[in-house]
């Protein structure tokens, strides 16, 4: 495997992290550097993320860098039943670095075993997502001023929820509490709540969003999708248990911040948007910083 | 007269022994029995004091190395090995856990690229209170031991 991909947030030492959200903060205080002008880039997205994809190829574009690639698989040599290893391989050939997104999981693993570039992990399925947790890291510690001891609200779908599980890890090693809140059917799963008392982590859990809301530093939110039920009257019973309301924001602390890895339905009121402890927007825009400074780390040119 | 002795004895070579008798296709399947071509001896619903019903096999003149054999351990912690020279056990060994294993096993997820191309399995060996797991290194989902199934 080459050192440098970045496949899953695990991969990645406690420095590494720490080198790139300096690295960050110092894109976002001054984004114009053209450190990327003799880089090829590619952006190879199996599957449609609008979102994700526009995000890293603003980053690339920023610092100067080329982006080849394709938005869908559809329009791509995959559409003629090309192998993702004989993609990996042809690409890795005129690319300096690989961006990828695809809906099989462990993908994104097995092309950075035949890459002779880095990969990065752009969404492998439902398996790792490992450039969002980066920017809720960062996010966390630009709103709270350091990673260390927070007491940290998980609300939604605990479950099936990979930027929840990989923010848990990531922030294990900064001494948090968490408090999960969720329907009884979308829980936290035991690995994870083995990995905690492994830890020595403080955890509780919760079935209703209430005024314990008022000792959160963060709150994370996310959706709570109907998918996940087998039975849609369950969905109808729980699915406004788990709305943030303004009203609700009354006697938090002051250093709260909430956020969420969008896009939103309706988990977070509307009404909550204009709160200045709604951080939701400021947090995908921090995604652009982090993701420029993740690529300046891998290439080595920072 | 002794459950080995009902099965053809042979002069040198290696005998797995122990082996629960509904481990035995299993077993059969993951050494890859159908690659070995000396003799080969297998019995299966010999008595057995500790399980009841054990099976055996005995492959002459084959020496696989314990690398190769420990991969018995997935499916049968208990099953002993033997190495026979004239016609005697000169070293008795049990089957250890590998740390990693792959090839042989599926990995449980539909959606794992192990599923959906042609790419080797690959897991780490994880012992829960006695119960093999197998954690799968492109996907990280957990094949649980009851649901191992070969690979093939
Ligand atoms: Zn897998």
């Amino acid at each position: 495997m080459n050192r440098k991909s970045l496949i899953s947030i695990m991969d990645y030492s406690k420095e590494d992290i720490f080198k790139i959200l300096d690295l960050a903060e110092e894109f976002q205080n001054n984004p114009k550097q053209r450190l990327l002008e003799n880089f090829v880039i590619a952006s190879l997205f199996f599957e449609p993320s609008t979102r994700t994809r526009l995000s890293f190829e603003s980053a690339i574009q920023k610092l100067g860098g080329k982006v080849v690639g394709f938005s869908e698989a559809a329009n791509s040599s995959v559409a003629k039943g090309e192998s993702l290893k004989d993609t990996i391989l042809t690409v890795s050939n005129y690319s300096d670095l690989i961006i990828m997104r695809h809906p099989i999981e462990g993908s994104a693993r097995y092309a950075s075993e035949i890459s002779s570039t880095p990969i990065i992990n752009a969404g492998d399925g439902a398996n790792q997502h490992p450039t969002q947790c980066l920017l809720d890291l960062y996010s966390i510690r630009k709103t709270q001023g350091s990673l260390e001891n927070l007491n940290i609200f998980l609300v939604g779908d605990l479950k099936y929820g990979r930027t929840v599980h990989s923010l848990l890890m990531a922030m294990s090693d900064f001494n948090p509490s968490f408090n999960f809140v969720s329907p009884q059917q979308l829980r936290l799963p035991q690995e994870y709540k083995d990995f905690l008392n492994e830890k020595e982590i403080e955890y509780y859990e919760h079935d209703k969003l209430d005024e314990n809301i008022k000792y959160a530093d963060i709150i994370y939110v996310t959706r709570v999708q109907k998918e996940r039920f087998s039975d849609p009257v369950e969905y109808e019973k729980v699915k406004n248990a788990y709305v943030l309301k303004n009203k609700m924001l009354e006697e938090t602390k002051d250093n709260l911040r909430i956020l969420h890895p969008l896009p939103r339905v309706n988990e977070i009121d509307i009404d909550v948007d204009a709160n200045p402890k709604a951080y939701y927007f400021k947090q995908a825009e921090n995604g652009v910083y982090v993701r420029m400074a993740l690529i300046c780390h891998i290439l080595g040119v920072k | 007269m002794k459950g080995e002795l009902k099965v053809k004895a042979i002069e040198k070579g290696t005998v797995i022994d122990h082996i629960k008798a509904e481990n035995l296709f299993k077993i059969i399947s993951i050494i890859e029995i159908e690659n070995i071509d000396t003799q080969i001896f297998i019995g299966s619903n010999l008595d057995s004091k500790k399980y009841g019903k054990k099976a055996i096999i005995k492959i002459a003149d084959r020496f696989p190395s314990m690398d190769d054999i420990n991969k018995i351990a997935l499916i049968d912690s208990n099953a002993v090995i033997n190495i026979i020279r004239d016609f005697k056990v000169v070293e008795k060994k049990k089957v250890e856990l590998p740390e990693t294993i792959t090839t042989y096993f599926k990995c449980i997820n539909p959606h794992c690229i192990t599923n959906n191309e042609n790419v080797e399995t690959k897991f780490k060996v994880i012992n829960k209170d006695g119960n093999v797991n197998l954690k799968c290194y492109y996907c990280d989902k957990i094949t649980g031991h009851n649901n191992l199934v070969i690979k093939r």
